[in-house]
């Protein structure tokens, strides 16, 4: 089920925002809107849906609106132009009173810089969603020291926030927005102030909060390894404008245009490709019909060393190396069943390139990819360094 | 040349600003009569309670304060002893209670004015443009200035000195407050809003909290233009330091002069060191 859906949201900031907007419907450029009417297009035209439960990632490089959308989402930043839903409510027509209400019982948000209250205790900025509400003082101490203990930092409950550490700070900024138990978590760039360690544990810290908890995340990023880390969707801005909204494989696989595909050229691809991705069709031996002198023939005609063996429902069996097969066509066996090697290694479609890296550096033999005992594919030591360079063609065969 | 100067007559700014407060001062007569006479009532009673405590106790209350607020350093503490006795020895001591009756009425109506001002101005931009050239010009206008109308409507004696210092006293209150305001990050006000707070809940909760090391910076400017407005305030007829100080003047005694003076600075450094600390804590 779609929980939000935004349509032709834009927002200028500016005194001229009838006349901008014109300029807009007339496609001119952010550069060009500026120099006219001294108006500054923050989010132009951007619509799209957001399903319950999902990860939503919006991803742009400083200056994008990318923030600015996110404030749209809880109305932080009236939009110029368009509706935001929110469950079917438009959000865009909602009075204060009303606006507080979704503020308070669906929307939560984390900040960059965590937006702790300093003058608050730990436990007091995590009951603060809480006790805006009118809840008694015991029953939101009791949820705050929930949200904190779920976080790891129940201990922590009367330091300050400036007694912590970056990472432990944002923990409670979490705890905070959690406290108040809502359907949508706004993160802005939540992560960004974090050292790269810590970075990657919270990253797998809201994966996990996810798959757990089932809320729906928009979470605004200017890393697109992070993007593609954590997003089950991602939408790419550019100018205040959506450039490409779609999977992490479906951005790095298939650019929408020139600047995304530039954007994508720097991504760590052994995080985001699988083995699905790299795979080649394999070459394979059928043991009951082969013998060790068409595995012989094949293996000089395809330039290669060793070949898998399957049987006639493509399981694998193992694989042949040319040597025990040149040395049992001397011996004049005329099967290969005694020679197969059972020891190749094996990954599935998703194993990510990462932990294919280790499995192809101790292998002699390529590695073998399987789904449920079936032969899929195979990886090649040159495809894996080849997709890691980003070469298109290898994408391609995908 | 002259001739296009002259071309305009001399504007009746004077005779209008005349008139003006006479208007002011028979319009509002059933008001400013009754105030007059209350206030002046309600500062009596506090000098007069202030002078029954005992001037020994009284310093030592003074000095335990300090002793506290300076977190159990005895620097000020002992200022404090030295000076009070000092004021107390020269017999100023009935007048150091009337200029701190002065001093904390015109200082507490100031903060109780000036910071819903201040934070009008934080929120609302009209406000922030109107007020702010006002607190220019009564920061500017020369304090003396406002004994006139202060006299016109109080009469004589400690209510105009409280409204012209007032007058004097309020505009960094309402600066500070207004900047400290504006001063609490976006990112927190946002968070706050996020939340669902009321406008209420983000100034109670989060921005006067965040606001509050330079109000008090700015109340600590406001006690003391307060107190420098003492010894202008006794030109008409407020009691106290001030008083004495004036009559050194006009009778060129020079020692006097220079006692009372020194009353007014001991008074000026224990205040000043006093709110500052307060402030840290």
């Amino acid at each position: 089920m779609s929980k939000i859906t935004i349509e032709h949201v834009t927002k200028v900031f500016g005194k001229k925002t009838t006349q901008a907007l014109e300029l807009l419907e007339q496609k001119k450029s952010k550069q060009e809107i500026l120099k006219e009417t001294g108006v500054t297009v923050g989010v132009n035209d951007v619509s799209f849906t957001v399903e319950e439960g999902e990860i939503f990632v919006i991803m742009g490089l400083s200056g994008s609106g990318k923030s600015t959308l996110v404030r749209m989402f809880n109305r932080l930043i009236d939009p110029t132009k368009g509706n935001i839903f929110i469950d079917g409510e438009n959000l865009s027509t909602m009075d204060k009173k009303a606006l507080r209400q979704v503020r308070r019982e669906k929307l939560s948000m984390v900040f960059q810089n965590f937006g702790l209250f300093p003058h608050r205790t730990i436990l007091e900025n995590t009951e603060y969603g809480l006790e805006i509400q009118g809840m008694d003082k015991a029953e939101r101490q009791k949820k705050a020291q929930k949200a904190l203990d779920n976080a790891g930092l129940g201990d922590y409950k009367d330091q300050y926030p400036n007694q912590l550490s970056g990472g432990m700070q944002q923990r409670v900024g979490l705890a905070r927005a959690l406290a108040n138990d809502p359907e949508i978590l706004l993160m802005d760039e939540a992560f960004s102030a974090l050292d790269p360690l810590i970075r990657r544990e919270m990253q797998d810290e809201l994966i996990e909060l996810q798959s757990n908890v089932k809320k729906t995340i928009i979470f605004i990023t200017h890393d697109l390894n992070e993007a593609l880390r954590i997003g089950d969707k991602i939408a790419l801005m550019k100018d205040g404008s959506i450039v490409q909204i779609g999977s992490p494989e479906e951005i790095l696989t298939h650019p929408a245009n020139d600047y995304v595909e530039k954007f994508v050229e720097d991504v760590d691809r052994s995080k985001v490709l699988t083995a699905e991705n790299i795979m080649q069709r394999p070459e394979t031996l059928n043991i009951k019909n082969h013998g060790p002198r068409f595995a012989l023939e094949q293996m000089r005609n395809e330039g290669i060393s060793s070949m898998l063996v399957v049987d006639g429902q493509r399981n694998l069996l193992g694989y042949i190396t040319a040597e025990d097969a040149s040395d049992a066509r001397k011996k004049n066996i005329q099967s290969i069943e005694s020679i197969v090697k059972s020891d190749i290694p094996t990954v599935t479609r998703t194993t990510s390139m990462n932990d294919i890296f280790s499995v192809i550096h101790d292998s002699t033999t390529p590695v073998a990819v399987v789904d449920e005992g079936k032969l899929v594919g195979i990886i090649v030591r040159g495809a894996v360094i080849a997709a890691l360079a980003g070469e298109s063609e290898v994408l391609e065969n995908v | 040349m002259s001739s296009l100067l002259d071309a305009i007559p001399k504007l009746p700014v004077a005779d209008g600003v005349e008139n003006f407060t006479s208007w002011l001062t028979d319009t509002f007569a059933f008001l400013f009569d009754p105030i007059q006479k209350y206030s002046e009532i309600a500062m009596e009673f506090v000098t007069e309670t202030l002078l029954l405590v005992p001037p020994l106790l009284f310093i030592l209350i003074v000095a335990v304060i300090a002793f506290i607020a300076s977190r159990k350093k005895f620097g000020l503490a002992a200022f404090s002893i030295v000076g009070l006795w000092f004021i107390y020895n020269q017999g100023l001591w009935s007048d150091l209670m009337n200029t701190l009756t002065l001093v904390l009425v015109a200082s507490l109506l100031s903060v109780i004015i000036g910071v819903p001002f201040g934070i009008l101005m934080a929120k609302n931009k009209v406000a922030n443009t109107i007020i702010a050239p006002v607190l220019d010009f009564m920061q500017t206008m020369p304090a003396f200035v406002y004994l006139i109308p202060a006299v016109a409507f109080f009469g004589i004696g400690m209510v105009p000195g409280v409204f012209a210092s007032l007058i004097f006293a309020i505009p960094p209150t309402v600066r500070f407050t207004n900047l400290g305001i504006r001063q609490v990050s976006d990112e927190l006000v946002e968070a706050a809003e996020s939340f669902g707070s009321t406008g209420a809940q983000k100034l109670f909760k989060v921005e006067l909290p965040l606001a509050k090391s330079t109000i008090m910076a700015g109340i600590n400017q406001t006690v003391m233009l307060a107190l420098s407005m003492v010894v202008i305030a006794s030109m008409i007829g407020a009691p106290g330091l001030g008083r004495e100080v004036l009559s050194s003047l006009q009778r060129a005694q020079v020692g006097t002069g220079f006692v009372s003076g020194l009353g007014l600075v001991v008074l000026a450094i224990i205040i000043d060191r006093l709110t500052q600390k307060l402030n840290k804590k």
